[in-house]
């Protein structure tokens, strides 16, 4: 599998991220290659959370946070004044560490994203919330229940309702992070395969703290640390032959 | 005796504490419920209650015939607390949304106090706004003989309730997961889509509940409508109401019970007014909290 073949989706440039005074991120250069999983691992506290929320610009809301440096979305700036941050997140989707259903019904819960950019049609409607809650393998288990209130679901799938969420606006990016952390391994097995299925059609980014999972699902790695990048390349190479002492010394579980 | 008994002796102490305190909450609550029926009910051996509560005529001391309808007092105070919510609900809701959302939390942080504060002002305080100010106004806007109308007395209950409305309403609203807010953010919603589709509908029986308390206050405030609303004895028709004077069941309470003689028709049947407001308060409240379940339920 050689990078020089594939098409760089997403990309970071010497980015820096500030909370006030407080550095979090320092000069990381990461690419996000179109149909491959891109695993960020590391550290808690290492930045991960920090540097995905940069590519949806879901900091911008934090007071006093800053950020300096490039991050491209194929070819351009994200940041350049005429980029319009509700246009970007709709192409960039996310899924959060906690599932976080609306207090709605499962169906509401997916039509949101349409209605909120004025969708109305009825058969239109259920017509997406269908394919993406099959697109998220979640029809089976809900299509009987669609107005039952998404609080009603066990965890994993809310998890994957979230994602069905995600998928209904029709992103091209999906930002994962650390998705599994609040499930059980049954449900997180679902999820990983659900990554596996969905980087046919979309590029994902997937912050994880458990490597195994990094190794099992990502095709590219990025291992970070105190806000740096220390290295970043084909999964496969990270977890059998790193580069860098300290990513050897991650992987093989002597700290973090 | 040994550390343990002692704490267990406090505990039950305590515990024996606030039952009473319940108890003697249930009690007062019963009695005063006791006496408003008992001392009300001499009323109706005089006065059909047909023509208590559907007769728009009240005049307990004609010297022909004495009549004993409270209709025009009821639509009175239903017109004054409309005429409150009405302003109060959105403004409330706003403000909240606006310091829960938008407010630099300095801000907020000043802000939210003063309007609690505002809570304390004296209600014949409020009532002397409503004369000096609003009423000269309103005579003044809509071109009308004296301001003394149930829309002065809306415009001051609604004063009078907003601190409760933004206090309460901001309370539910800050309460609302951020987590609901950064999933919106996340699908490309505004932040106005987020607040409205989102943040508002999670509150939802937070607000409500807040919009009941000031309703509560609204019906039962007798001082500054006393003041503020003319205390005219006529039946209020409704597409001029709000501009014309009116007197609440509460004010005809305060007006008249200083002069009546005891135990005829009249107090008694003033007894009967406050059973009515007593009544309909409950009612209110009642609604509010099957409401409130309704929606809590659904929220889980
Ligand atoms: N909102 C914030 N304000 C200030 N500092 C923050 C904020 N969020 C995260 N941080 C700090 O930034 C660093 C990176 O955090 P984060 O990106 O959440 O790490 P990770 O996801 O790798 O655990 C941590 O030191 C954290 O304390
Ligand atoms: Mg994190």
């Amino acid at each position: 599998m050689s990078a020089e073949a594939l098409k760089i989706r997403m990309e970071t440039r010497d980015l820096d991220f500030y909370y006030g005074s407080k550095k979090a991120l320092d000069k990381v250069n990461i690419a996000c290659y179109e149909n491959r999983v891109t695993a960020i691992i590391g550290p808690s506290g290492c930045g991960k959370s920090t540097f995905i929320r940069t590519l949806n610009r879901m900091n911008d809301v934090i007071a006093g946070a800053r950020v300096e440096g490039t991050i491209l979305l194929d070819g351009r700036d994200i940041r350049l004044p005429d980029v319009d941050v509700v246009d970007l997140r709709r192409r960039v989707g996310m899924v959060f560490q906690k599932p976080n259903p609306f207090p709605k019904s499962i169906f509401d819960n997916i039509a949101y994203g349409l209605r909120i950019n004025g969708m109305r049609d009825k058969k239109r409607l259920e017509a997406v919330v269908e394919g993406s809650l099959r697109g998220a393998a979640l029809w089976d288990e809900v299509k009987d229940r669609l107005d039952e209130n998404a609080f009603s679901l066990s965890g994993g799938q809310q998890q994957r309702l979230c994602i069905a969420r995600a998928l209904a606006v029709e992103p091209e990016v999906i930002l994962f992070d650390e998705p599994c952390s609040a499930i059980d391994p049954i449900a997180t097995a679902k999820i990983e395969d659900l990554i596996e299925t969905l980087k046919k059609r979309y590029t994902v980014v997937i912050v994880t703290h458990n490597m195994q999972q990094a190794a099992r699902v990502s095709d590219f790695t990025a291992f970070m640390m105190l806000g740096e990048l220390v290295e970043f390349g084909v999964t496969e190479k990270i977890f059998t032959n790193p580069v860098n002492k300290l990513t050897e010394d991650y992987i093989t579980g002597r700290f973090g | 005796m040994t550390k343990k008994t002692t704490g267990r002796l406090k505990e039950s102490a305590i515990r024996a504490f606030f039952f009473a305190c319940g108890v003697l909450a249930v009690i007062a609550l019963l009695g005063i419920f006791a006496t408003l029926i008992s001392t009300s009910f001499p009323a109706f051996k005089d006065i059909k209650l047909s023509e208590f509560l559907l007769s728009k005529n009240w005049d307990p001391t004609s010297p022909e015939m004495e009549e004993y309808g409270i209709l025009s007092m009821i639509m009175s105070s239903f017109i004054v607390t409309l005429g409150a919510l009405l302003i109060a609900v959105p403004i409330g809701v706003g403000v909240a949304a606006y310091l829960s959302d938008v407010a630099h939390w300095r801000v907020r942080e000043i802000v939210k106090p003063v309007v609690e504060i505002l809570a304390g002002i004296p209600s014949v305080v409020v009532g002397f706004l409503g004369i000096v100010l609003f009423a000269p106004l309103i005579s003044k806007i809509f071109n009308i003989g004296h301001g003394l109308t149930a829309l002065n007395g809306s415009i001051l209950l609604a004063i009078m309730s907003l601190p409760t409305i933004i206090s309460i309403s901001e309370d539910s609203l800050t309460a609302v997961p951020p987590a609901y807010g950064e999933a919106s953010l996340a699908l490309g919603a505004s932040r106005w889509q987020t607040l409205f589709r989102v943040k508002l509908p999670a509150a939802l029986s937070g607000i409500i509940a807040a919009c009941m308390l000031g309703m509560g206050r609204a019906i039962g405030e007798t001082m500054t409508v006393l003041m503020a609303t003319g205390n005219a004895r006529t039946f209020p028709q409704l597409p001029q109401a709000l501009l014309r004077s009116v007197r609440t069941m509460t004010a005809n309470i305060a007006i008249e019970l200083g002069e009546v003689p005891y135990y005829t028709a009249h107090y008694y049947a003033l007894f009967a007014i406050g059973l009515v407001l007593f009544v309909i308060t409950f009612v209110v409240n009642l609604v509010a909290d099957v409401v409130l379940h309704k929606y809590q339920e659904r929220e889980l």
